[in-house]
Order: structure tokens, then C-alpha cells, then sequence
């Protein structure tokens, strides 16, 4: 990236908090920076236990000696944690109706057969008036409840159920696990939390689609999914709408634990705004750090991601097999275009004998964007007669993007099965003409071949959320082509 | 239906075909023949709009209309339809939702009602014994894994379902084995009638000993250099192509 353009992006940094402040009069915006006083800010707001506060301050305190990562194949402009603001409401006030929205957004919308009441909940238009996000949690944790089931809001969890947050909180990602989960885990302002008991199918799927205004809130969630023994539950992160968000650091940290004959499916798709398509301008830096600990024997968590948005996107969400006969999943479709940048896959660690992994990972990149598969697979002394299969795949569209593989794999015990395959490939000028022949239009044509190319992985998806994705690859690809 | 005007195409700044004229009426069916390098394929591409293949001089005209400024898919709506020599492979795209696509893009065209997908089975299938193909292809990924035979069949199963009223059959004969070929030059020969037009390039003679071309030209380094009736290939075949070049 050039310096013009590094400068244009700090500009817009500034710029968005600034329009923040000016907009926002409904909501408290904390100025930015971050010091212990700003911990001790959000700590009171979220009227939070003294033990969190202290959790938060220690993390703080390391996050000062930890360094930003730089391995990761992405460039963008250094990060001034100053500059950013680490409390702050959602923006109501911004667009007052319909009308006042990107036409081109309401466009995109309609494309994706969302209904104008979800358009207006997922844009913060009259949310209070038309979807109290509140009340809709309410709802859904009355029905849950009467199952056992904790669904709610990850602040509501530290308040209600200290001790099951206490015991977890943490337990899979340390907060000194990299430096921005630390980060996380000092500033987070809320997330989701998940309790399924011993025994129970939850019934419904969850998902923070009906949260995601609250989620808005911060640029720092924490989610906490707990499946206890024998028990089950779909989780389904993300929206597929385009938000315009103005944050720029999206710092995530997800953490899932399954007990004896659990089983987790987590599914994302992941839509922020990727910048202007030439600049990459004003788009989302999204930072996530995501692991599930298959903690029991016989459990088995999987995830599934659909990443289109976002300037950056940098995130492995990884499996720990510690109990025998665990299984780990990873399906992911990421696309990269125009000035996008991803560097995504997945780490699975077989501690536990006969666990089993399985990732298949689909790259599409167009425009100018870049984008890197990076997975390790390690196997464990103990862990006797583990199996790895992965495929990664990448397609490429145009002649002005990249696709790189790094896989890594670590194997400690001679019993181990690993297979690994690979490929990349273009979508050719021969494919498009055929289809052209035929009568389909170039766009049509390049949606079809590259959901073509994602289908194992959307196959994967709960099936509301696999058309929606289909769509979306269909709209985030649109003019990559011609 | 096709009428060409002294066509020149140009590919990668190349002069390839150097003023072709070509009249084919409704209902007729013509062969191109020629050697490897003798523009059949440049002939067949400029017709269908590829990229690269610029037309330099001349015109096209296809229904009494110039299709130069047509894009390759408006020109396939409009009923031209081409046998890929090298039909391509899609992974991943099931050959039936790819027939669909394009069989409904060609309804949506004509202001008809696209095919659910219940509907378009049932459609397909009637085709599909035309061509003697299994239905076992419908649930493969388009031309993936298919023999030279295979793709063919394939190519004229897509001409079958499209209807088109002008088909380009490039090299069709090429890598058939003698009972595929027999099955192509059926299908070629039911298809068509006093609405539906043919153009047939190939290098050999050997398909036309199935299928009767109305007129035969001859092209070399660009040009039509003679056209006649069906015992011109004959005679092509006896006396190879040298005896026209002086």
C-alpha cells in the first residue's frame, strides 16, 4: 500500500470517530485512547462483578508488553490504539429513514431477498421503535430456558451466571494468546454467551443476527459457547446484509468448550464493509481470534465460515482435539475483491488417540485481491491414530490477484494419517465464452461456476444461510468480470 | 438467416481470415473445409463474438441484422449456437443446473416461462435419448471427466435442448469413434428443417458421409477459395487440398 493511500485510511480512521461523536447524541461515546481508566469505564457501564474487572486490567497490563504481529501475509497502516474509541453506542441516529439509505445499499439488499423490516433492523433505522433487539433476546431466552438453554448477552452472563463465565472465560484463548485477543480481553464491550446443559438437543439454532446492533456497539466481542456432556447446538454468527459499519478494528474473540459426546456447529458469514473498491478505503480491519477445545471424548466442533467482507480479514478458527475420539471441522469460503486482503485457515491440535480432522478450505480471489490459506495440523505424542484430510482449493479471477497456500503440518506420533491436497486454478476466459455461447451473461456465468467451486463448503451450512450465501458470493462478485 | 460480407479478422494483430463472404439461407446446411490453420475456427468464433477475434472489415449479418456490436450471449438469445471443438469443463456445476441456466436464460429471452426444476427434467430426458446419452450425465459436473464422445453428445444434447436456428458444428467429428459419429449426424439430421440452419466445419469428410450439406467451400489462408456442391468434398478427399492452392 502506498503512503497516499496509507494516509487516506488514517485520515478516515479519525474522520469516522469524529462523525461519531457529532451524530451519536443519543449515545455515550468515550473519547478515545485506552489506559486502566478506560477498562474501569466499561467495567461500570457493563455494572460488572470486581473479579472481571480485575481479569480485564491484567490482561491490560499484558497487552502493554505484547507486540503486534507482523507474520501474517497482509499489509495495512500501523495501528494507533489511541486513536481508537473503546466505548461506544450504537448510532440510531444516523440514517432516520429508508429513504435517506445508499440506494445502492437498499439495491443490494433486494438482491439478497432481505425484507425492508430486517433492512431496517440491520441498519440501525428506528430499531427502538421497530425491533427492540432487547425484547427479541427476551423471547428467544424465555423459550430456551424452559429447555435448560442460556442464550443471552455476554455482559447479562457475567452479571447472572458468574460462575459458569468464571470457570471458562479464558480457558480456551489466554488472554496473552496473541496480541490482539489480549487486547480483547481487556476492552471487549459484549458478545454472546451460550450454556447448553447435559442431555439437551438445543431446539432452535442460535444466532446473532437479531444482535447484531448490539454487537455494533463494540468493536470487541466475546462470545463464550459451552455444550455440556452429550449435549448439542447450531450457532450462526454474522449477518449476511452489507453492513456499512464505521469501525475499523473488528477484534473478536470466540471461545467454544464441548464436553463427553458434545457436539458445536459454528457457522459464520462474515459481510462487513470492505472499503471502497479502489482503494480499499474505510473498510474493516477484522481481527478474530476463534478456537473450540473439544475438551470430552467423543466430542466434535466444526466450523463454518462464508468470509466476503472486510478490507483485511485475518482469523484460524482452530480445534483442540484433547478427548479421545473428537472431531475437528473446518470448512471455510473466503473471497477476496478488488482491494480486499485475506490471510485465514485453521489450526487443528490432536492431543486426544483416534481423533479426527477434517478442513476443506475454498480461496476465491478477484480484482486485486490477495489472499493466503495458512492451516497447521499437529499431531501430538500421545495422540495415537489421528487423521487429518485437508483440501485447499483457490480460484482465481482476473490476472491482478494472488493466492498463496501455507500449510504446516507437525507430526509427533507415527501413527497418524495426513492427507493434504491442493489446487488453484483460473476461472478462464474459455469457461466464460461457453457459458456466454450458451446465453448466460458473464455475471450469472461467474457466480455460477465459482458457488460451483464453494458447493462442499455450502453444503455445510445450515440451508436459510446457504442460499444467502450463495447470494452474497453473487454480489460481492459483482463486476469482477468484464 | 447468416449472411458474411469480406470478412477480416484479426486475432492478437494477426490478419486471419482475409474477406470471407457466406450466404447461408434458412433451412440450409453448409460446409466449411479446410486444413489446421486455415481460419475454420477463427470463422466460427467471429460468428459467435469471442474475445480477441476482432473484425477488422466487413460485416456479419444474421437475421437481417449486423451482430458485430452483439455481445456473445445476446448472439447465442438470438439463436446461435455453436459445437464447441474443445467444450470446456466446469467443476463443480452440475450438467443439469448448467442446462437450465442456460435453456431458462433462453426462455426468459422469448418471454417464456422458466423451468422449475421438476419441469426441466422431464425436458431433459426426452432429449437425452435423442443423443442415446445416460441420464447418469445430468449428475456429473459440466464435461468433467467426459470422453472426446462423450462431450460431443453432450455439446448436441445443449443444441438440442436450445433450439437454435443457426448451429455452428465446429470439427464435430473430431476424436468421435464411427458410432458416436452416427449418432451426431442423426441428431443433426432431425434437427434440422426449412426454419433451422447449418454450418458445418470440418477438416475431413468423413462426417458428411451422413449428413448432406447443401454447399461445400473450401477455405484456404483465409479465403474461400471454392464452393460447390457435396461432390466437392468428395473430390477433396481424393485429391487432398493441394491441387486448389496454385
Amino acid at each position: 500500500m502506498s503512503e497516499s493511500k496509507n494516509s487516506v485510511i488514517d485520515q478516515r480512521v479519525k474522520e469516522d470517530y469524529k462523525y461519531g461523536f457529532i451524530s451519536d447524541i443519543e449515545s455515550e461515546t468515550l473519547a478515545p485512547g485506552i489506559s486502566e481508566e478506560t477498562i474501569h469505564y466499561i467495567s461500570k457501564k457493563k455494572k460488572e462483578p470486581a473479579w472481571l474487572l480485575e481479569w480485564r486490567l491484567k490482561a491490560y497490563r499484558k497487552w502493554l508488553e505484547l507486540k503486534e504481529p507482523n507474520w501474517q501475509n497482509v499489509k495495512y497502516k500501523n495501528i494507533d490504539y489511541q486513536d481508537i474509541s473503546y466505548f461506544s453506542a450504537p448510532k440510531k441516529n444516523e440514517v432516520k429513514s429508508l429513504d435517506e439509505l445508499d440506494p445502492e445499499l437498499l439495491r443490494t439488499y433486494d438482491k439478497l431477498g432481505i425484507s425492508l423490516n430486517e433492512q431496517k433492523m440491520m441498519n440501525g433505522v428506528a430499531v427502538d421503535a421497530v425491533f427492540d433487539s432487547v425484547s427479541i433476546a427476551t423471547t428467544f431466552r424465555e423459550e430456551l430456558k424452559s429447555h435448560g438453554v442460556i442464550f443471552c448477552s455476554f455482559s447479562e452472563a457475567a452479571i447472572d451466571y458468574p460462575e459458569i463465565v468464571k470457570k471458562y472465560l479464558g480457558s480456551v484463548i489466554p488472554q496473552t494468546d496473541n496480541y490482539f485477543a489480549c487486547l480483547n480481553s481487556a476492552v471487549f464491550t459484549d458478545g454472546s454467551f451460550v450454556f447448553i446443559p447435559k442431555g439437551v438437543k438445543c431446539p432452535m439454532e442460535l444466532s446473532t443476527y437479531f444482535r447484531i446492533n448490539e454487537a455494533k456497539t463494540g468493536q470487541f466481542e466475546r462470545t463464550l459457547i459451552i455444550a455440556e456432556e452429550g449435549s448439542s447446538v447450531s450457532y450462526l454468527e454474522g449477518c449476511t446484509a452489507p453492513m456499512r459499519d464505521e469501525n475499523q478494528l473488528h477484534a473478536a474473540v470466540v471461545e467454544l468448550v464441548a464436553l463427553d459426546n458434545a457436539t458445536i456447529k459454528y457457522s459464520t458469514v462474515q459481510n462487513w464493509y470492505p472499503g471502497n473498491p479502489k482503494t480499499g478505503e474505510g473498510g474493516i480491519y477484522n481481527f478474530v481470534t476463534k478456537r473450540g477445545l473439544c475438551s470430552g471424548k467423543n466430542s466434535r466442533i466444526s466450523w463454518t465460515q462464508v468470509e466476503t467482507g472486510s478490507a483485511v480479514t485475518w482469523k484460524y478458527p482452530s480445534c483442540i482435539l484433547k478427548g479421545d475420539n473428537s472431531v475437528g471441522e473446518f470448512y471455510s469460503v473466503a473471497l477476496t475483491n478488488n482491494m480486499q486482503q485475506a490471510d485465514t485457515g485453521t489450526k487443528m491440535i490432536h492431543i486426544g488417540k483416534n481423533t479426527k480432522s477434517t478442513i476443506i478450505s475454498k480461496g476465491i480471489s478477484a480484482g486485486q485481491g490477495q489472499q493466503t490459506y495458512r492451516g497447521e495440523v499437529k499431531i501430538m505424542k500421545n495422540a495415537d491414530n489421528a487423521r487429518n484430510f485437508s483440501q485447499c482449493d483457490s480460484i482465481l479471477i482476473g490476472d491482478r490477484c494472488g493466492a498463496h497456500t501455507f500449510p504446516y503440518i507437525d507430526v509427533r506420533n507415527q501413527s497418524a494419517t495426513m492427507e493434504h491436497e491442493a489446487s488453484t486454478s483460473k476461472i478462464g476466459e474459455d469457461q466464460l465464452f461457453y457459458c456466454n455461447q450458451r446465453g448466460i451473461n458473464t455475471e450469472d456465468a461467474v457466480s455460477m461456476i465459482v458457488n460451483g467451486f464453494c458447493k462442499e463448503v455450502f453444503n455445510e451450512l445450515p440451508m436459510e444461510f446457504a442460499m444467502e450465501a450463495a447470494k452474497l458470493m453473487e454480489v460481492s462478485l459483482e463486476g469482477s468480470v468484464g | 438467416m447468416l449472411e458474411i460480407k469480406n470478412l477480416h479478422v484479426e486475432v492478437e494483430g494477426k490478419q486471419i481470415l482475409n474477406g470471407i463472404d457466406l450466404h447461408v439461407k434458412a433451412g440450409e446446411m453448409h460446409a466449411i473445409m479446410g486444413l489446421n490453420g486455415s481460419g475454420k475456427s477463427t470463422l466460427s468464433n467471429a460468428i459467435t463474438g469471442r474475445e480477441n477475434y476482432n473484425v477488422t472489415k466487413g460485416d456479419i449479418i444474421y437475421k437481417n441484422e449486423s451482430i458485430l456490436e452483439m455481445e456473445p450471449n445476446k448472439r447465442a438469445l438470438a439463436g446461435i449456437f455453436m459445437s464447441f471443438q474443445y467444450p470446456t469443463v466446469i467443476p463443480g456445476v452440475n450438467n443439469t443446473y448448467f442446462l437450465r441456466a442456460a435453456v431458462n436464460a433462453k426462455r426468459k429471452y422469448n418471454e417464456q416461462k422458466e423451468y422449475d426444476a421438476a419441469s426441466f427434467l422431464k425436458f431433459v430426458k426426452s432429449k437425452l435419448q435423442e443423443v442415446e446419452m445416460d441420464s447418469k450425465y445430468l449428475k456429473r459436473a459440466v464435461n468433467e471427466g467426459f470422453s472426446g464422445g462423450e462431450k460431443k453428445r453432450n455439446e448436441m444434447l445443449q443444441l438440442l435442448c436450445l433450439e437454435p436456428e443457426l448451429a455452428i458444428m465446429d470439427e464435430t467429428d473430431s476424436g468421435l469413434d464411427i458410432d458416436a459419429l452416427k449418432i451426431i449426424s442423426k441428431g443433426i439430421n432431425n434437427y434440422k428443417n426449412k426454419n433451422r440452419s447449418f454450418l458445418v466445419i470440418t477438416h475431413y469428410q468423413r462426417l458428411l458421409k451422413y449428413i448432406e450439406p447443401d454447399v461445400v467451400h473450401v477455405l484456404i489462408d483465409g479465403k474461400i477459395i471454392k464452393s460447390g456442391g457435396k461432390e466437392l468434398a468428395l473430390e477433396l478427399e481424393e485429391k487432398g487440398y493441394s491441387w486448389l492452392e496454385s
